[in-house]
């Protein structure tokens, strides 16, 4: 599904990524761990596409398409998620709004006609059942004066939504309470299948008692400097990032 | 040296007073002689000098357009090519046709007893001591703009809502302009709200020929009186070739409650002035205003409110989002007078630049005479928030897309400002097309006739 190779992106001048390898297939769920400022929350931001991210070599291939040539438009019409660490407020769009236009923006890139009103609604509340999102939330302007836990939620119930082939979820656990994260990760694991894959960006090993990895990956100085089964995510939550550090800077 | 753009108007009234005067009422041509007297000697300000920045008086007016001054049938019935974009059904409906009062056949429906509305020339006829009372009362002839309109309106609309009358439902007046050849409309509003009356007035102006040059004058004159409520919409839709400068004075009296909306959908260059004053304590003003300018368009406001009594209210927000070469300024002035104790004056006004070509020029002030107030001013010029974009691109709408919805939720506040229900969704409605680009805001609608490209 999503096959990245030697891949290399700078912000402002400074490299970040500096030639990262990643695969990842149907049905699959990754995560991604590190110590900070290694580069998790730029993978995301180039992945998804952000405009302020330069990609300066490698490629990144999304079920048989060149990924960094597509808008990040075309990314989620093509299936990817991105889940913002910090999901951005927009005063004055209503989340309906939001979500028709941008379920409808879908539907147009596929050449389907726009959703009617009764069936977009009742998509809505289904939808909305998966992270036990209050109706009222749903009308407000979006992450509008919404809490940190229900900023995270809108973005599950927006995945609900847009049924992406691959989702990436940015640090999703921070800021959240115990409860929050149960109900974030039900959510997650309730649209999981086999035909779609999740990668978990996240510093602590507390969400991943939750969302059940088979992949774990610690990225460091750019890199994915060590990958394996979830006992690695278990060795980090007790040794810390310390260990692996040392054995890449004496390489 | 060439003629300077007043003297063409003086020439014209000199050389054809007694045919203006002939087509008017003896109020409106009583204040003619002073408003001579005052153009001889006055110029133009010149663009970008204070309070003019982004405004080229001289300029607007300098094309030598022509004035029906002897109330000619220019073989225009705008009743029957033209349907608002504002359908309100149940609202009395006028019109000025370029300058002229018409009415139509809504215009009596659902009217109470004590509202008199009609032409102004008429009522100054019917009512001489009454319009002449107020006419030109709350105006400063000092302004040059409210003395060319005062040299030149011979009609406009009248509008007095006796004491305790309330009228629920607005009032809507029509200015139209129509011509095959380019056409000055010099109009006047004169309204009068009595105490414990309420009414709404709104106001708007359109073009029906898209080539042709226009210009349309106004001066606006609003007496609330004390305890009265009056709210005023005024929205332009008008050309890009068409010219307008309006000069609003309103007075307002104890305890009253007063809306001022701005709205410019569509223009070519314009002015808009407001000039505020409070006469009396506890007294509330709401003003408003948004502009959405793109292509080569252009709007200046300046508003001016003075807190001259105690306990008084007021909450000034104006919007504008400026694309493409287009050019704005706003100019906003609050002063509050020694003895005006407890004001509370708040006066924001925000801008979005859509391209490196795009002008703004912005200027908040706050002239303040005694400690006991609650104020403040701010403005801001920027752009569309790049996280948003991109947020909203992740999430599948296009750079377009984005940018329309961002757009229409900066004006949302303005227009949630609107008392009127259906006018605040219509708003929404026309808000949304206008962004979307469509030539008209009343596209789609299949009420309105004068949706032309």
């Amino acid at each position: 599904m999503l096959k990245v190779k030697d891949l290399h992106a700078r912000i402002n001048g400074k490299e970040i990524l500096k030639g990262l390898n990643l695969e990842i297939k149907p049905g699959e769920v990754h995560a991604i761990m590190g110590p900070n400022g290694a580069g998790k929350s730029t993978l995301s931001m180039v992945l998804a596409g952000n405009p302020a991210y330069e990609v300066t070599e490698g490629t990144a291939e999304f079920n048989g398409k060149d990924l960094l040539a597509m808008a990040p438009e075309i990314r989620s019409h093509e299936g990817l998620f991105y889940g913002f660490q910090y999901p951005v407020e927009i005063p004055g769009v209503s989340m309906v709004n939001f979500m028709r236009a941008a379920v409808n923006a879908k539907r147009e890139y596929f050449n389907q006609p726009p959703m009617s009103a009764s069936e977009f609604l009742k998509m809505m509340r289904e939808k909305r059942a998966v992270v036990e999102l209050d109706n009222k939330l749903a009308s407000r302007s979006v992450n509008e004066g919404f809490s940190g836990g229900e900023k995270k939620r809108n973005e599950i119930f927006q995945m609900a939504v847009l049924e992406p082939k691959l989702s990436i979820l940015d640090e999703t656990d921070s800021g959240l309470d115990v409860d929050a994260l149960r109900i974030v990760a039900e959510g997650v694991n309730k649209l999981k299948s086999e035909n779609n894959a999740t990668i978990v960006i996240t510093h602590y090993q507390r969400l991943l008692d939750y969302i059940k990895p088979e992949f774990i990956h610690v990225l460091y100085k750019g890199r994915i400097v060590k990958s394996g089964g979830p006992e690695l995510a278990l060795e980090i939550e007790e040794r810390g990032y310390d260990w692996i550090k040392e054995e890449v800077d004496n390489q | 040296m060439t003629m300077s753009a007043l003297d063409q108007y003086l020439n014209l009234y000199r050389d054809h007073k007694g045919v203006i005067d002939a087509h008017s009422a003896p109020a409106l041509n009583a204040m003619r002689p002073e408003a001579a007297a005052v153009l001889d000697t006055a110029t133009l300000p010149a663009c970008d000098t204070d309070n003019y920045e982004n405004c080229d008086l001289e300029g607007m007016l300098a094309p030598d357009y022509g004035l029906n001054i002897a109330n000619v049938n220019m073989g225009v019935d705008p009743k029957v090519t033209f349907r608002c974009d504002v359908p309100m059904l149940s609202t009395a409906l006028f019109m000025l046709v370029n300058d002229r009062f018409a009415e139509t056949s809504r215009s009596r429906l659902n009217l109470p007893e004590g509202v008199e509305i009609g032409s102004l020339k008429a009522f100054a006829e019917k009512e001489p001591e009454l319009v002449a009372r107020y006419y030109g009362a709350a105006a400063n002839i000092a302004n040059p703009v409210v003395a060319l309109d005062t040299l030149l309106a011979q009609d406009g609309l009248y509008l007095r809502v006796r004491k305790g009358v309330k009228v629920e439902k607005p009032i809507q007046l029509i200015n139209i302009l129509d011509s095959a050849a380019p056409l000055m409309a010099v109009r006047r509003v004169l309204v009068i709200i009595e105490e414990e009356a309420s009414a709404k007035l709104l106001v708007c102006d359109h073009t029906q020929n898209q080539n042709v040059d226009f210009m349309a004058l106004e001066t606006v004159e609003i007496f609330v009186e004390r305890n009265a409520e009056f709210d005023y919409y005024s929205l332009e839709e008008s050309s890009e070739k068409t010219n307008r400068i309006s000069a609003l004075y309103l007075q307002q009296g104890a305890c009253s409650k007063v809306g001022i909306d701005g709205i410019t959908l569509f223009n070519g260059t314009t002015r808009n002035e407001y000039y505020c004053s409070f006469t009396g304590e506890d007294a509330d003003l709401h003003l408003y205003g948004m502009g959405i300018e793109d292509r080569s368009r252009k709007v200046s406001t300046f508003t001016r409110i003075e807190h001259n009594a105690p306990r008084c209210r007021s909450n000034e927000l104006f919007k504008y989002t400026i694309d493409d070469t287009a050019q704005g300024a706003f100019t906003g002035r609050i002063y509050v007078a020694p003895g005006a104790v407890k004001t509370e004056a708040y006066q924001s006004n925000r801008n979005l630049l859509g391209s490196d070509e795009a002008k703004m020029h912005t200027r908040p002030e706050l002239e303040i005479y005694n400690d006991d107030v609650k104020c403040s001013h701010g403005s801001a010029i920027g752009q569309l928030d790049a996280s948003q974009m991109f947020y909203m691109r992740t999430r599948g709408l296009d750079e377009a897309t984005a940018r329309l919805l961002l757009k229409q939720a900066f004006m949302a506040d303005v227009i949630d400002g609107i008392r009127v229900e259906t006018l605040r969704e219509r708003l929404h409605i026309m808000t949304e097309r206008r962004f979307a680009g469509e030539a008209s805001a009343c596209a789609g609608c299949s009420a309105c006739g004068s949706n032309k490209e």
